[in-house]
């Protein structure tokens, strides 16, 4: 199933009308923000670390051209290779240059969201290599041949039944169960045999560390350490803005994100490399690369206000507590990042006229700013989106399709609004006017109808009860009532 | 984001009443009955004649100059250094936080933002109101608005006041902090995402038992009560200031005076 955002009005509709995503979207939901309230439960603690983990990476991206040339200067002095990748294709190019380098076609991967962004399965796929997702999620979403729908829990829009049922269909000789644990060593079996044999290894990147040039990966099933240490070539392929200065930096973002992300302290594994095999050490790749992706990250730098976006830890805590991705679930948006972080980074990846549809998707409840570690302001950043999309002066469209949104006759219905607004004769008129024609209203049919009758105005308006009662003030613009 | 803590003034003689253009257009018995129990606590209420609207559905769609030449002319409208109280949690929050958006060094939108209170927070903060309960025993729960409760932080004096009622029962209702599915040109942009949030939110004010729900936002309730009509639910939502009215002066009904 490949969903696009172009088509998210669609996606969103068949996705509403789909009881089994309706269902495990909110069960999970559910029991992803019990867990993350059980491990903070105290407000004020929250906000302190919060404001903490904000200037951290505040402070980062303030200083982001210096710490990635420092992170380049100390990953090479360990010995790990740099690469710089502007566009999704480059960074495949590069990946793909490393594994024919090795003469490898067994190419084992943890998770890695950036891997996802940049389209790296199918890429690899399509020149004859084969790159197995070792993360369970991602494995279970591969066999489906889907893509991930939570940026945590890949495969969280599925139940124990259609993955028993998967894996029935899919590994040979499997019998049909439902027993999570009988599950998990399904895919481990399977997982195992590759390990063994993988050429090269690709994950992620948490935290890159400029000061040491350590690079951190944050995950719970040991796949992670699997592929970054067990096959001789490690690459690990990351976003620029997952660069921090000091290592010091990281004990903080670490204790909010997994506590956003999962409901755990900590979690299962934390692996800090820093290096290839040295000589006097058994274990450990020959090699250790690293790709540093753009994607669409420097026009979001560009700007004070979206440059906040890069703030993100990608922990998921708000598309957990999105109203909206609750009910339509990750695929319907058709980007790599869904939910409230989605809507925010995917216009810098994509385009503002490949993404119309994200930016206005949202009632802007601000539930996912208020649980964001980091502090986005995501409503504001929505709001500013919509600016631009919307926007009619070419000089002001400082986004990559920017102003693709823009509709005359919507513009015209704003300056119309605005034009009645600061005219107060003119506005109370035309509400009284309203207010005649009040049995009419029910009669115009909108999408707000879907569901919901329309209100019916008061037959008289309050401005123009006061009126009546009040004493007007021949000098003053107001009643006293 | 954090709501910075709020320095309550003392009790003033006069404030200006903000009714919004939901108010006035779709419930202006709210804001009559908010006049009413302001003037009972001894207060002159001033309402200016031009008043509009807050110009928050322009800016969450994206229309800023329009949205910032309408906060303009409203801020020009209440001159005089008194109180400025507010029947809406959202409205309260486009001006309290999201002018400075607009205008970051407008300094008389910046003052103006400054005197700005939600209705239940004056009563509670700076009337320090006492409530008698003249009513009978009922069962209520409350919607609290989003922007209420994330833009403002007012989201628990609406149960305060509630609480002051003694034949009042207050109920929860499940996923009280989710959104309703409002969000002004978001219902019509995205109708049945809205729709379906509109439908659980409702379905969850009815499964609390309660006769009756209240809260501090018209946006939310148009939304609410509309779903509540189409479902043909008895259950329909009212306006704090009006329910608040009603228990505590029955004999002040707006029809009546
Ligand atoms: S935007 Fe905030 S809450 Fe959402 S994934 Fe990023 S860090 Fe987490």
């Amino acid at each position: 199933m490949h969903t696009s955002a172009q088509q998210f009005k669609p996606q969103a509709h068949d996705a509403l009308a789909n009881p089994v995503i309706r269902k495990n979207f909110r069960g999970a939901m559910d029991f992803l923000r019990n867990k993350r309230k059980g491990v903070i439960p105290d407000d004020a603690e929250f906000h302190a670390l919060q404001k903490v983990c904000e200037q951290i990476k505040q402070q980062c991206l303030a200083e982001l051209p210096e710490l990635l040339e420092q992170l380049e200067k100390n990953c090479l002095a360990n010995g790990i290779q740099v690469h710089w990748a502007e566009t999704p294709a480059e960074a495949n190019a590069i990946i793909n240059a490393l594994i024919d380098k090795h003469s490898g076609v067994d190419v084992v991967k943890g998770k890695s969201m950036v891997s996802e962004e940049i389209g790296l399965n199918d890429y690899l796929d399509a020149r004859g290599k084969s790159c197995i997702e070792t993360d369970m999620g991602e494995y279970i979403v591969q066999l489906a041949g889907e893509h991930p729908s939570h940026i945590i829990m890949p495969a969280i829009h599925k139940n124990a039944q259609e993955i028993g049922q998967l894996f029935h269909d899919k590994i040979e000789d499997t019998p049909f169960t439902t027993d999570v644990d009988t599950l998990i060593n399904i895919g481990r079996q399977q997982m195992r045999k590759r390990f063994e044999h993988a050429h090269i290894g690709i994950t992620g990147v948490n935290f890159a560390v400029a000061e040491t040039g350590t690079l951190c990966l944050v995950e719970n099933e040991g796949n992670g350490r699997l592929s970054s240490t067990a096959p001789p070539v490690h690459i690990a392929v990351t976003g620029i803005e997952k660069v921090v200065k000091y290592l010091a930096d990281v004990p903080p973002l670490l204790s909010l994100l997994t506590r956003s992300a999962t409901g755990q302290v900590i979690t299962t594994y934390f692996n800090m490399i820093s290096g290839p095999r040295k000589s006097d050490e058994k274990d450990g790749p020959e090699e250790v690369h690293l790709v540093l992706v753009d994607n669409g990250r420097t026009q979001a730098y560009a700007d004070e206000q979206f440059r906040a976006t890069l703030q993100c830890i990608r922990c998921g805590a708000c598309m957990n507590h999105c109203p909206v991705y609750t009910r339509i679930g990750g695929h319907a948006y058709g980007t790599v990042y869904p939910g409230p972080i989605g809507k925010i980074v995917s216009p810098h990846m994509l385009g503002m006229e490949n993404t119309q549809d994200l930016p206005t998707a949202s009632s802007l409840c601000g539930a996912c700013e208020e649980v964001c570690p980091v502090n986005i302001p995501i409503p504001t950043i929505l709001q500013r989106l919509r600016t631009q999309l919307n926007q009619g002066n070419a000089d002001k469209r400082t986004l990559r399709g920017a102003g693709s949104a823009r509709k005359a006759s919507e513009a015209m219905i704003w300056k119309v609004w605005r034009y009645l607004c600061v005219h107060p004769r003119l506005y109370r008129l035309a509400t009284q006017s309203v207010a005649r024609l009040r049995k009419l209203v029910p009669l115009v049919k909108s999408p707000w109808n879907q569901g919901r009758v329309s209100p019916k105005p008061a037959p008289k308006t309050l401005n123009e009860l006061l009126h009546k009662k009040g004493k007007t003030n021949a000098n003053k613009p107001w009643m006293i009532v | 984001m954090q709501i910075p803590v709020r320095c309550y003034p003392p009790k003033p003689d006069k404030v200006y009443l903000y009714g919004t253009c939901l108010v006035n257009s779709f419930a202006p018995e709210s804001g009559l009955d908010a006049i009413t129990l302001l003037q009972h606590q001894g207060i002159e209420v001033v309402y200016p004649a031009g008043q509009t609207c807050c110009g928050q559905p322009a800016f969450n769609s994206g229309y800023t100059d329009e949205a910032l030449a309408v906060a303009k002319a409203q801020a020009a409208l209440f001159p005089e250094p008194w109180p400025v109280v507010i029947l809406s949690g959202s409205c309260g929050g486009m001006m309290r936080k999201h002018y400075a958006h607009l205008a970051p060094n407008d300094e008389q939108l910046a003052e103006f933002a400054s005197r700005v209170y939600e209705f239940s927070e004056f009563l509670l903060h700076v009337l320090h109101i006492k409530l008698e309960d003249k009513g009978e025993s009922q069962q209520v729960t409350l919607h609290t608005s989003c922007a209420g409760r994330r833009e403002m932080g007012i989201h628990p004096y609406g149960e305060s006041l509630l609480r002051q009622l003694d034949k009042v029962e207050l109920l929860e209702h499940n996923y009280s902090t989710e959104c309703c599915g409002f969000g002004g040109t978001f219902a019509v942009k995205h109708s049945d995402i809205s729709a379906a949030m509109v439908e659980d939110k409702s379905r969850n004010l009815r499964e609390s038992g309660a006769s009756q729900f209240v809260s501090t936002d018209w946006g939310c309730m148009l939304n609410i009560n509309g779903a509540l009509e189409y479902q043909q639910q008895p259950l329909r939502g009212l306006h704090l200031a009006s329910y608040l009215r009603q228990r505590t002066l029955p004999e002040h009904s707006p029809e009546q005076e």
